[in-house]
């Protein structure tokens, strides 16, 4: 594939991502926003693929093999803190009653 | 592995985190989708692992143990009222993360002779911009909301064209490498310049207006995540960075809106400074204020019919959302009818005073979002206002000279009887006077607000 085909193709996927994301997050109530905020702060945590794609290139200069390691770092951290954070927010929404102590007596 | 059969594991990864998301629309099934991201991630991390085989594995195992092990730590421990700053962090690394790789990617493919394709370089440029941008203005949000710096906003004459000259030449640098000057020294300036622009455009947002301003943050790292995968021809990256750039923009927007204001009204226009008319006004308010003891408003919400409580972020800071709920126990064994009513900015996050309530086991049902707890108020007995102060001031509805006029409140002053559980007289986070608390209806209990609601208990129980 040519580089502009591909290109073209990355561009594509790009605008269907932003169609894509409006349209799910328009149905997340306010009650759940923030652990929106954080589910989406792990998303993009994502960006670890791109980190490790740069530390694990092969015959990289000292530059890149600094910078790519403190990137994994930061990336890493990014992934773990958020799903965790998100998890720990998630798991206090109980739905109905709580297991109800015997009532009144 | 092979490029394509890595691509199509990706594509099992994008799905995951659109499922995530999916999933959020109910409490009842978003943990399970938050677990099926972290699964998608998991694989994505495999995925990559394979693909870049041996190279390095030991130094990226270690980096991840690095990082992964302080995430870990920071997630576990943090408490929930010091939710958003976590988030702030977290985001912040990640904008991060975005701008080292564009600095590793330049330095990539500027050696060889002829110019990097426009594409590939507008992709670094633009990546390293926003990443830097989005890393050192998460770092100032975390900072405030910890209190490490003042909350208050700070302002400066000529803030605006400093602010504006930064991001100028850190645009100017970059576009000059996208036009083909290969020094890498351009993009050294424009991370710095946009590390400073970072600060300086956070620094003078006063720290009730911070939510707005994490969630655009999260949006510039998904934005600057999308943009480091056209330099890096990922389309995880791309897919994924975009779903949270286009999510972010929007939430950014619901939220400024439900305070009824622009988001450029939030970035650049110092909400909260305590101006001297505003202040000269204030004081010139009198009127007076009635304070009640803890029997007194015991006796109020045991013999009321429906009582509604309206949460702020004072709640939070005092840690009494467990006790609340156990005032609300009490009264609901009398007979009374109890319900929270929350406003869309209550707390630091939008949905931040749910989360609090949540893990105090309040059943979701009971809490009550601003469009339906608003008509309640006219048959409500006693609204408890705790650590509340910007979202039930009755100014928002009709003095015009107010800073906060026009945002949507909770008309708590409909009810028979409000209770404020207030600290002292000092004006809330926004810095503005608040005439519901000189209103008539209004009684003052004053105290930190858990130990107002333990004495609450205790004389409710006696009762």
């Amino acid at each position: 594939m040519s580089h502009d085909t591909l290109l073209v193709f990355e561009v594509t996927i790009l605008v269907l991502a932003i169609f894509l994301g409006v349209e799910v997050i328009s149905k997340v109530p306010t009650l759940l926003h923030t652990p929106l905020m954080s589910g989406t702060n792990a998303i993009h945590g994502v960006v670890i693929v791109g980190a490790m794609i740069v530390l694990g290139q092969p015959d990289k200069s000292a530059f890149t093999w600094i910078v790519g390691f403190a990137a994994v770092v930061l990336a890493s951290a990014n992934v773990v803190g958020g799903f965790v954070v998100t998890d720990r927010m998630l798991e206090m929404f109980k739905s109905r009653e709580r297991p109800k102590k015997p009532d009144g007596t | 592995m092979s490029y394509n059969l890595s691509n199509l594991l990706y594509l099992i990864t994008i799905v995951a985190f659109v499922l995530a998301l999916r999933f959020l629309s109910s409490p009842a099934h978003a943990r399970r989708g938050n677990q099926i991201g972290a699964a998608g991630m998991i694989l994505a991390i495999v995925v990559t692992w394979l693909k870049v085989g041996s190279t390095s594995w030991w130094a990226i195992a270690l980096a991840m143990l690095i990082g992964g092990s302080f995430g870990a730590v920071a997630a576990r421990r943090v408490r929930m009222t010091a939710m958003p700053q976590m988030v702030a962090l977290f985001n912040g690394v990640g904008g991060g993360a975005a701008a080292l790789i564009a600095l590793a990617e330049l330095h990539r493919v500027l050696p060889p002779p002829g110019a990097p394709k426009v594409d590939i370089s507008l992709g670094i440029v633009l990546s390293a911009l926003i990443g830097s941008i989005s890393f050192s203005g998460s770092m100032v949000a975390f900072a405030k909301l910890q209190e490490l710096i003042g909350g208050r906003p700070i302002t400066y004459a000529g803030q605006q064209f400093v602010n504006g000259a930064l991001f100028i030449g850190a645009l100017g640098c970059g576009i000059a490498l996208v036009g083909g000057v290969q020094d890498e020294w351009l993009l050294w300036v424009t991370i710095a310049a946009s590390l400073l622009f970072g600060v300086l455009f956070v620094l003078p947002i006063g720290g009730a207006d911070m939510p707005v301003v994490i969630s655009l943050l999260n949006a510039f790292t998904g934005i600057a995540v999308a943009l480091g995968g056209f330099e890096l021809e990922n389309n995880l990256l791309i897919v994924a960075g975009m779903l949270v750039g286009a999510s972010g923009t929007l939430l950014t927007l619901m939220m400024a809106r439900a305070m009824n204001r622009s988001v450029a009204n939030v970035l650049f226009g110092a909400f909260g400074q305590v101006t001297a008319e505003a202040a000269a006004v204030a004081a010139g308010d009198g009127g007076t204020v009635r304070s009640a003891s803890a029997e007194d408003v015991a006796v109020m919400l045991a013999y009321a019919h429906k009582v509604v409580f309206v949460p702020g972020y004072g709640l939070a800071v005092a840690q009494a959302q467990h006790d609340v709920r156990q005032l609300a126990d009490l009264l609901e064994e009398k007979g009374v009818e109890v319900s929270y009513a929350i406003h869309p900015v209550a707390g630091r996050m939008p949905g931040h005073m749910n989360v609090l309530l949540a893990e105090a086991n309040v059943p979701y049902p009971q809490l009550k979002e601003m469009d339906d707890a608003n008509p309640e108020f006219s048959r409500t007995d006693v609204a408890v206002v705790v650590g509340a102060n910007d979202v039930v001031n009755p100014d928002a509805r009709a003095n015009r000279s107010s800073p906060i006029y026009g945002m949507p409140i909770l008309d708590v002053d409909d009810a028979q009887a409000v209770v404020v559980l207030k600290r002292s007289m000092n004006p809330g986070f926004a810095g503005i006077e608040n005439p519901l608390f000189y209103n008539p209806k209004t009684v003052m209990l004053f105290g930190d607000a858990k130990e107002s609601i333990m004495k609450l208990v205790a004389d409710v129980k006696n009762l």
